[in-house]
């Protein structure tokens, strides 16, 4: 048993469902901004998406044909590890059934890669099946470079560093590597009910 | 130290405060004994957990503010006005009591005497704290890089490790330097208003000197930061940063 703080009542919320809120989050209206490195700027008309590796040819949308494929409109809870969680946040973008649709592959891994060097893995299975997105629109407007812009990957189920910003594309691969979070001690997987935070949680 | 080697678990383990310092109107430092650190290196941070009386949890994440070298594991709590867990630091926590945290937690915002320089450090607000690890550890590993800190802060009142940071022999290798962003004591030598590409320029090494740049605040001072040091030609990748708070 832990013992207690003493003197520590905390503040909790009283107006949010306690079955929204993962283990040792707490839920906050900001939107906090945690980014490894400068935020990039790439102009959109060279930025594409790129989904490559365990499959026979690359395939590349350019920005104009993302927009061209039917998005759809999410409002999902969101949790980062750094402790907060958003709720009822209003997403606009691709789902990953549709980009992933008709692709054969042997892949049962993905390394999505970003502008800026960062990676993040994740289980093929993970972006399937109405899980996941790339985003590109926030609350109604164009997503903001400092949160991801133009484009994130979504993926609400996962901690939040799995939503890889400023995407750019997905390696299918056979094997699992660690992203850039996850060499550095983060867990591989990440689930936010699990309390998966840290390598060995 | 063996366990530093070993990759495995974070658990959770109980410190005892051994002393607190009130670096500032809202900032405190809290040093704490633990008797199964496993040590840290500089730049990382800690969560911390509180427990209630009716087992209701809250944790959040803190910076370390100590270096490796140090004796105590000293944190640097600023209160959060509407906060959960950092005014129970700043205003409830009393030496002799008990914290529990696990860590050391991250390996990129880190910066070891083997990474070498120039060094270029820049902090904002309670940003100040992973940067005054590195400091220090600089200091105590007598390391040769060459590191320049430029830390904007509100007013002199503001600065946390005043007396410290103001202490630090300015030699060839280390050069403190401070912004004050909202008002400036009489005879203030320093620079004043925030940190902008025209006083990276000042400050900052050329990026053909490839500095390894830190720069931790709230997202705003991080953001422009960064920015401007992109603008000017650094390589982003040589450019690190950790934020904090809302767009």
């Amino acid at each position: 048993m832990t013992p207690i703080s003493r003197g520590f009542r905390g503040r909790r919320h009283t107006d949010v469902d306690p079955a929204r809120v993962p283990p040792g989050q707490y839920v906050t209206g900001d939107f906090p901004v945690l980014s490894a490195g400068p935020t990039p700027h790439t102009p959109l008309e060279s930025w594409t998406f790129t989904i490559r590796g365990a499959i026979d040819q690359p395939v590349s949308w350019s920005w104009d044909e993302l927009q061209a494929l039917p998005s759809e409109k999410v409002t999902v809870d969101i949790h980062c590890v750094t402790k907060w969680s958003k709720l009822d946040t209003e997403w606009t973008g691709v789902s990953l059934d549709t980009l992933l649709e008709n692709l054969e592959t042997s892949a049962e891994y993905v390394l999505a890669f970003s502008d800026g060097g960062y990676t993040t893995n994740v289980p093929l299975d993970d972006l399937r099946g109405g899980k996941a997105w790339v985003a590109y629109g926030y609350g109604g407007e164009p997503l903001e470079p400092e949160h991801g812009g133009p484009a994130r990957l979504l993926v609400p189920h996962l901690y939040f560093w799995k939503s890889a910003k400023w995407v750019r594309g997905l390696d299918l691969r056979e094997d699992d590597v660690p992203g850039f979070w996850e060499t550095y001690g983060y867990h591989n997987y990440g689930d936010p009910w699990k309390e998966q935070r840290y390598a060995g949680d | 130290m063996e366990r530093t080697a070993l990759r495995g678990r974070l658990t959770w383990q109980f410190g005892t405060v051994a002393g607190v310092v009130e670096e500032t109107a809202r900032t405190r430092s809290i040093a704490l004994e633990l008797p199964d650190w496993p040590g840290h290196r500089a730049g990382q941070h800690v969560d911390v957990r509180l427990t209630a009386e009716d087992g209701y949890q809250a944790q959040r994440s803190y910076s370390i503010g100590s270096a490796p070298e140090d004796h105590d594991l000293v944190l640097t709590v600023e209160e959060i006005a509407d906060g959960e867990v950092s005014p129970y630091l700043v205003e409830e926590l009393h030496v002799g009591d008990s914290l529990e945290l696990r860590g050391p937690i991250g390996g990129y915002f880190v910066w070891e005497a083997s990474l070498g320089g120039p060094l270029l450090l820049l902090a904002g607000g309670s940003g100040v704290v992973p940067l005054r690890a590195m400091l220090r550890h600089h200091l105590a590993s007598e390391s040769d890089a060459p590191l320049r800190l430029l830390y904007s802060a509100r007013s002199l009142e503001d600065v946390i490790y005043r007396d410290e940071l103001m202490s630090v022999p300015a030699d060839a290798e280390i050069d403190v330097r401070f912004t004050l962003t909202r008002s400036q004591p009489a005879g203030w030598h320093g620079y004043a208003g925030r940190v902008d590409r025209k006083l990276l320029e000042e400050v900052a090494w050329p990026p053909s000197e490839h500095p390894l740049v830190y720069i931790c605040g709230p997202n705003g001072f991080v953001e422009a930061a960064a920015s401007a040091l992109v603008d000017l030609g650094h390589a982003p990748a040589r450019v690190k940063t950790e934020r904090f708070g809302p767009t």
